[in-house]
């Protein structure tokens, strides 16, 4: 029997992984980055927000949910896939209520900065326009629905590290949201505390630290200096 | 009506009845809601505390499935199915005229609490509609009189044990039978055969018999049951799909009501032959009618040691199966669905594999079939896999049935070996100026009167059984637009090309049918499909815009003659929203109006 080597081929480029790794745990390991949203190497795979996409054998998958095996031809960073990320980029940005320029997390926020990344220049659809509803009753955290992606990293954080169970995603197709456990169904009135790991997994602005504001100026944060592709291992100051 | 007070007395013995088993979340809401009309903050924190569960557990259930209500919906929940062919059998202006008989808006509970009334998805009675669902009680071949009857019915407050029997009756509407709705059956007499046979000869059998799975998809059954059988596990399930969503279906409504014993005793062989010991039948909570003649018929079965401990008194066969309910969720009929809701979870599709025949229910090695696939497994067992597979075609073993409805003379179910072609069924069912038949539902094609001579088969137009016709009156734009919406309404919620997907061709499809779409919507549409069909999560997405995509290709005319001549027109009405100005200036004048500046500047 001989040795299969554990490498596939990502845009033609051998990745080694280690058995039982995702693609996309290998790729971003090995420095090779493929866009990704509800992914955290800290968790368990989730396959929701689909930026991962890849193409393997004709068939397209979530990076995050596939096995790399030895010899995978696996296609990424192609102009079709790259079009479709861009297409869920935009319809991300028009279900929710995105403000980048009056955003505190404009520059340190993975939607907006995939969105430069992928050379997203419009939202291209028309805007849902949905009531969501903002949470400010807690001391040291905002919960902006507005902004949520339902990527569900904070429910997973907080079930998953935590231990405490804060965060649900409820309600069905659009009508999808994030809802609280307290009796209220407030975050002021939950377990939740600025320690917790749930606090800081959020890729976009909808669990947002209270007094930090722009401490840290636009132009000298996160994505400010390298887009995304280049600095994805680096974590946001807090 | 019903305040937000918990009622313990109420809520403990359901609680208790379901072993406070967070498992059963699902089914314990389904009970409390049918005891106290919805599901109050404070039942469903109560409900929480008892199971030891987060309240967001239960919010998370009682938000994901259309037929729980976390909102006052009052005594009587009327529900008229939005199905296209209901909708084509005149359902509009029945809604509308209960809707004014009652003083009510859709989906707006009555001032009293007493009432309301909405849409919901196919309630599987295409057959025999317009159909309704009243606190989930099918009522079929509604008509403006029987409309009048149940809008006096409930202004009486007439229990519904009380409304006249026959408005619940459900007909078979059995047209063309065959090897499964034509032949006598004794009971036992499957199982006696296949334990004849022993597990590995009756395997052998099923692999014979090349029976592939009638939900639509076409998997081979007995490699499910050999991968269920083989995967390492202490326990093993076997499910029974009847969460039967696809509109147009309603086959296993009638294999459900009228033939439940082979149903059962294909899940029992299915136990016997991959060594599981528990069954479960996920009933769409459209067909709760069913269930108790189906544990009538199960308790029957136990007591003829068909079912149970040492069934036909082999020792070790031991199998016994469990009813659970859906709650109007369309997804569930996705098999990792379905098990997250059979777990009392909402039904968001998982990331496959690993399949359920390793990893399902629990976790452990499960085998998802279809009402219909079970049927024919007692077929199988009977006369063996050779004479099975010498019926149908050669990738097709054994006989289809097809639920057909719309536009024919005779609606009903037909019964035909795999391969009859689409002409041989609309001349059965009396379609004689048919335009269109949509197959397999929302999710599948829409054939033209040129493609009538295709055959129904694997290999050339699979089906999960649906058929509706449609007559030369009929516009298919209007079809598109149902299912539109129905895939918008559908659709989980889990991956971002599904959620927002359905949801950006339902406005584009409204834009359109409101009179402001141009080539440029048009073209939207089919960009979103592919992105739909090639990257969401799981089946439903993938195959959500493909009949909206076969109407678009085959009935171009349809959308053409709605489409505006502009290359783009905004979705909105400039002059209409003027309106208010309008009103409050109390002028109504021709320069009042966008339309004649906009004719000037044109002149100019």
């Amino acid at each position: 029997m001989t040795d299969i080597p554990n490498t596939f081929n990502l845009d033609g480029e051998p990745i080694r992984f280690e058995p039982g790794e995702t693609i996309l745990q290998a790729a971003l390991k090995a420095g090779h980055f493929i866009p990704h949203l509800c992914f955290s190497p800290e968790f368990k795979p989730h396959g929701s927000c689909k930026l991962c996409i890849v193409v393997v054998n004709n068939r397209t998958g979530s990076s995050c949910a596939m096995k790399a095996l030895p010899g995978l031809e696996v296609q990424s960073d192609t102009p079709d896939l790259n079009h479709r990320r861009r297409t869920l980029l935009q319809m991300l940005f028009v279900e929710g209520n995105h403000f980048c320029p009056g955003c505190e997390k404009s520059g340190n926020c993975k939607l907006q900065a995939l969105a430069y990344d992928l050379e997203m220049f419009n939202d291209h659809f028309t805007h849902f326009f949905q009531p969501r509803e903002v949470d400010a009753s807690h001391p040291d955290f905002f919960l902006d629905r507005n902004r949520c992606i339902n990527c569900e990293l904070c429910v997973r954080a907080s079930r998953d590290v935590d231990g405490k169970d804060v965060f649900g995603l409820a309600g069905r197709g659009r009508n999808s949201h994030l809802v609280v456990n307290s009796p209220s169904g407030k975050l002021g009135d939950s377990t939740f505390a600025k320690g917790d790991k749930a606090a800081e997994v959020c890729p976009v602005g909808a669990l947002l630290p209270k007094g930090q504001g722009f401490k840290k100026p636009i132009g000298a944060r996160l994505y400010d200096n390298a887009p995304i592709s280049q600095s994805f291992g680096v974590k946001e100051e807090v | 009506m019903t305040e937000a007070i918990v009622e313990p007395e109420i809520l403990e013995p359901i609680i208790a009845r379901f072993n406070g088993d967070p498992g059963n979340l699902l089914q314990i809401l389904i009970e409390a809601q049918n005891a106290l009309d919805w599901l109050s903050p404070a039942t469903q924190g109560f409900i929480a505390r008892s199971l030891d569960l987060p309240v967001t557990r239960v919010a998370k259930v009682v938000q994901f499935y259309t037929h729980l209500y976390d909102t006052p919906r009052g005594k009587y929940r009327v529900l008229f199915s939005h199905n296209i062919t209901d909708r084509m059998a005149g359902s509009p202006a029945l809604m509308a005229h209960m809707l004014k008989r009652l003083k009510l808006k859709r989906g707006v509970v009555s001032e009293d609490g007493l009432v309301s009334v909405g849409k919901t998805s196919c309630t599987g009675m295409c057959d025999q509609g317009p159909a309704i669902l009243v606190n989930n009680r099918a009522i079929t071949k509604l008509t403006l009189r029987r409309i009048d009857e149940i809008c006096d019915l409930i202004r009486a407050k007439a229990p519904l044990a009380n409304w006249p029997a026959h408005y619940f009756r459900v007909e078979d509407n059995i047209e063309r039978a065959d090897m499964l709705l034509g032949s006598a059956y004794a009971p036992g007499e499957a199982l006696r055969a296949a334990i004849a046979c022993g597990p590995t000869g009756m395997m052998a059998e099923m692999r014979k018999s090349n029976l592939r799975g009638r939900g639509g998809a076409g998997f081979t059954t007995a490699v499910k049951w050999e991968a269920c059988r083989d995967a390492p596990g202490d326990e093993r399930y076997i499910v029974c799909n009847a969460d039967e969503g696809e509109p147009g279906t309603f086959k296993d409504r009638v294999l459900l009501q009228s033939f439940s014993e082979r149903v059962f005793e294909g899940m029992a062989i299915a136990g016997y032959v991959t060594g599981a010991r528990k069954g479960l039948v996920y009933l769409r909570g459209e067909y709760t009618y069913l269930r108790a003649p189906l544990e009538a018929k199960l308790s029957e079965m136990r007591r003829n040691r068909l079912l149970g401990m040492s069934i036909c008194g082999v020792p070790g066969f031991d199998f016994d199966i469990v009813i659970h309910m859906g709650a109007g969720a369309y997804v569930c009929g996705e098999e990792t669905a379905l098990i997250e809701s059979l777990e009392g979870k909402p039904g968001h599709p998982r990331i496959r594999p690993p399949f359920p025949v390793t990893c399902g229910y629990k976790n452990k090695p499960t085998v998802v079939n279809n009402v219909e696939t079970l049927c024919k497994v007692t077929e199988v067992a009977l006369h063996g896999g050779l004479a099975y597979a010498g019926t149908g075609t050669r990738q097709s073993a054994g006989t289809k049935i097809i639920s057909v409805s719309g536009d024919v003379e005779r609606p009903g179910l037909y019964e035909y070996p795999f391969g009859v072609r689409v002409s041989q069924v609309l001349e059965d069912a009396g379609a004689y100026d048919a335009i269109a038949v949509q197959i397999s539902g929302a999710a599948g094609q829409c054939l033209t009167p040129q493609e009538f001579g295709r055959r129904i088969a694997f290999e050339d137009v699979p089906t999960s059984g649906s058929f509706m016709v449609f007559g030369n009156n009929r516009d298919l734009f209007e079809a598109a637009l149902n299912y539109a919406h129905f895939f918008e309404h559908e659709s989980c919620g889990f991956c971002t090309p599904c959620r927002v997907g359905s949801a950006l061709v339902a406005r584009i499809m409204e834009k359109i049918h409101s009179g402001h779409g141009a080539r440029y919507e048009f073209n939207e549409l089919t960009r979103i499909s592919q992105l739909m069909s090639t990257s969401s999560h799981c089946g439903l997405g993938s195959a959500a815009t493909n009949a909206l995509q076969d109407i678009m290709k085959k009935f171009p005319t349809a959308f053409d003659r709605r489409l505006i001549k502009r290359d783009f027109e905004p979705g909105f009405d400039l002059d209409a929203a003027l309106a208010r100005a309008r009103e409050v200036s109390a002028r109504d004048d021709a320069n009042a109006h966008l339309d004649a500046h906009l004719a000037e500047g044109a002149d100019a």
